[in-house]
């Protein structure tokens, strides 16, 4: 057998994970879908007036983005975990942690970075300025990875329990109220023409810390779901 | 041991209101109302405090695999939680009439109420699982997760300007009135023992509940007869 190294390991759980959400289209475009209908339905629900939609507008995309990554994330582990994938996984000489980077990595790129694209054309809608939506954008950027990154945790906790779904945003929804803050934060910053640096730094460090901790947290997370 | 701690806890409790009530004079500024702080500073207080003392045994039951950390953290939860609530209730009712609002979207108030959230995180996700074990392990990772927002709370009024005031009692003095900081200090102490009594009692039918197959409870007196 092959021996494959840290990196090459990395790259081969990202590919596996994207072949299989592109085998499985649909899934990645409920949540894109889902996306674009809540951030539609708040302008409907508090009426059109473009003073206050833009003063809104950065929250309300935050937190469609929250809850759509909510939506998948149930999805992380589960169909590794019915047909074994994960088990034989777990049990591979290569370090579990690597191999759930490599999952959320994926996780992110099939469920995150769409929401980042879609962003600017919904952002339009709600009547923001360019810079805003610059600012917004470099936000989400960076925010989303880390919703993928602490959604794992929970993820990993609660694989395979029954009402999994609903127990997992209740976890993990207090854990992203940072990312949240920091994010909507930059965006009205820049509204009233502040600096955004340090609420970006903020995003940015918490990305770093993220990155580092929580692949570990959740592959310990994972070994205590699995016994 | 629990009787002790419980009746201390309502004799600290009494004296407390006591001199909370009676004794302690009208603030200058906050008039009457401030006479709210005697049950709501103890009760944030040991919000944090049962977190932090939750997510160590919890961690401890984590590495050691000692069955009984993990009970204690357990049995911690509910009791941190009400804390966490009273503390977030009174504050409302303090706000009322101080700012003009039952609430503000300010970072100790909203970081109280993420503790509050991963309190009742901690007991949903410890209820979901129905394999004891794999609750403890499952629920303590999430308790030490969880554990780095207590010290956001705890700095968050100097680390941010916001509308909730610092804490008046420092280690080098305070500019408190002597009676008001015997009623805080008295509130406090029946605090600590309610819930150590409250824990204590729970961790007792926690115990009694996950052993109840082994001999030693069926040797109890009160099980025999």
């Amino acid at each position: 057998m092959k021996k494959t190294s840290m990196l090459g390991l990395l790259l081969l759980v990202i590919r596996r994970d994207l072949v299989l959400a592109m085998r499985r289209r649909a899934d990645v475009l409920t949540t894109l879908i889902f996306f674009v209908m809540v951030v539609s339905l708040f302008p409907l629900g508090v009426g059109p007036e473009m003073a206050m939609l833009r003063k809104m507008a950065a929250g309300v995309l935050w937190v469609a983005a929250l809850l759509s990554s909510m939506l998948s994330l149930g999805r992380l582990f589960s169909a590794d975990y019915l047909d074994g994938t994960l088990e034989q996984m777990m049990l591979a000489p290569q370090s579990l942690s690597m191999l759930v980077l490599g999952k959320m990595a994926a996780h992110w790129m099939v469920s995150g970075l769409p929401l980042v694209l879609m962003a600017p054309v919904l952002g339009l809608q709600f009547d923001m300025s360019v810079q805003a939506l610059g600012v917004l954008i470099i936000g989400l950027l960076l925010g989303t990875p880390i919703l993928s990154m602490i959604g794992a945790i929970g993820a990993a906790l609660t694989l395979g329990l029954r009402g999994g779904g609903v127990l997992l945003s209740l976890l993990v929804l207090p854990l992203c109220i940072p990312v949240l803050i920091f994010g909507t934060g930059a965006v009205e910053a820049i509204s009233s023409g502040l600096d955004i640096a340090s609420h970006m730094s903020l995003l940015g460090a918490l990305l770093v810390l993220a990155l580092v901790f929580t692949p570990w947290v959740t592959a310990q997370a994972l070994r205590i779901s699995m016994e | 041991m629990i009787p002790w701690f419980a009746v201390s806890a309502a004799i600290l409790f009494a004296v407390g209101l006591y001199i909370g009530f009676y004794v302690a004079p009208v603030d200058a500024v906050q008039g009457e109302f401030y006479r709210i702080i005697f049950i709501h500073v103890p009760a944030s207080i040991l919000s944090m405090f049962l977190y932090l003392i939750m997510a160590g045994y919890a961690a401890l039951g984590l590495i050691f695999k000692t069955r009984l950390s993990s009970m204690m953290a357990t049995a911690m939860a509910p009791t941190g939680a009400l804390f966490a609530f009273i503390s977030l209730w009174t504050g409302a009712l303090w706000g009322k009439p101080m700012w003009g609002a039952w609430w503000m979207w300010d970072a100790r108030l909203t970081s109280e109420l993420i503790l509050l959230f991963l309190y009742l995180g901690f007991i949903a996700l410890h209820a979901s699982i129905d394999d004891p074990r794999r609750a403890d392990r499952a629920a303590a990772l999430l308790a030490i997760v969880g554990s780095v927002n207590v010290p956001i709370i705890y700095f968050s009024v100097k680390w941010w300007n916001t509308l909730h005031q610092g804490s008046t009692i420092k280690f080098t003095g305070t500019s408190m009135h002597v009676s008001m900081q015997q009623a805080m200090f008295t509130m406090l102490f029946a605090c600590w023992f309610y819930a150590i009594a409250v824990v204590l009692a729970r961790v007792r039918s926690i115990i009694l509940e996950r052993e109840r197959n082994t001999t030693w409870i069926a040797d109890l007196p009160e099980v025999k007869s």
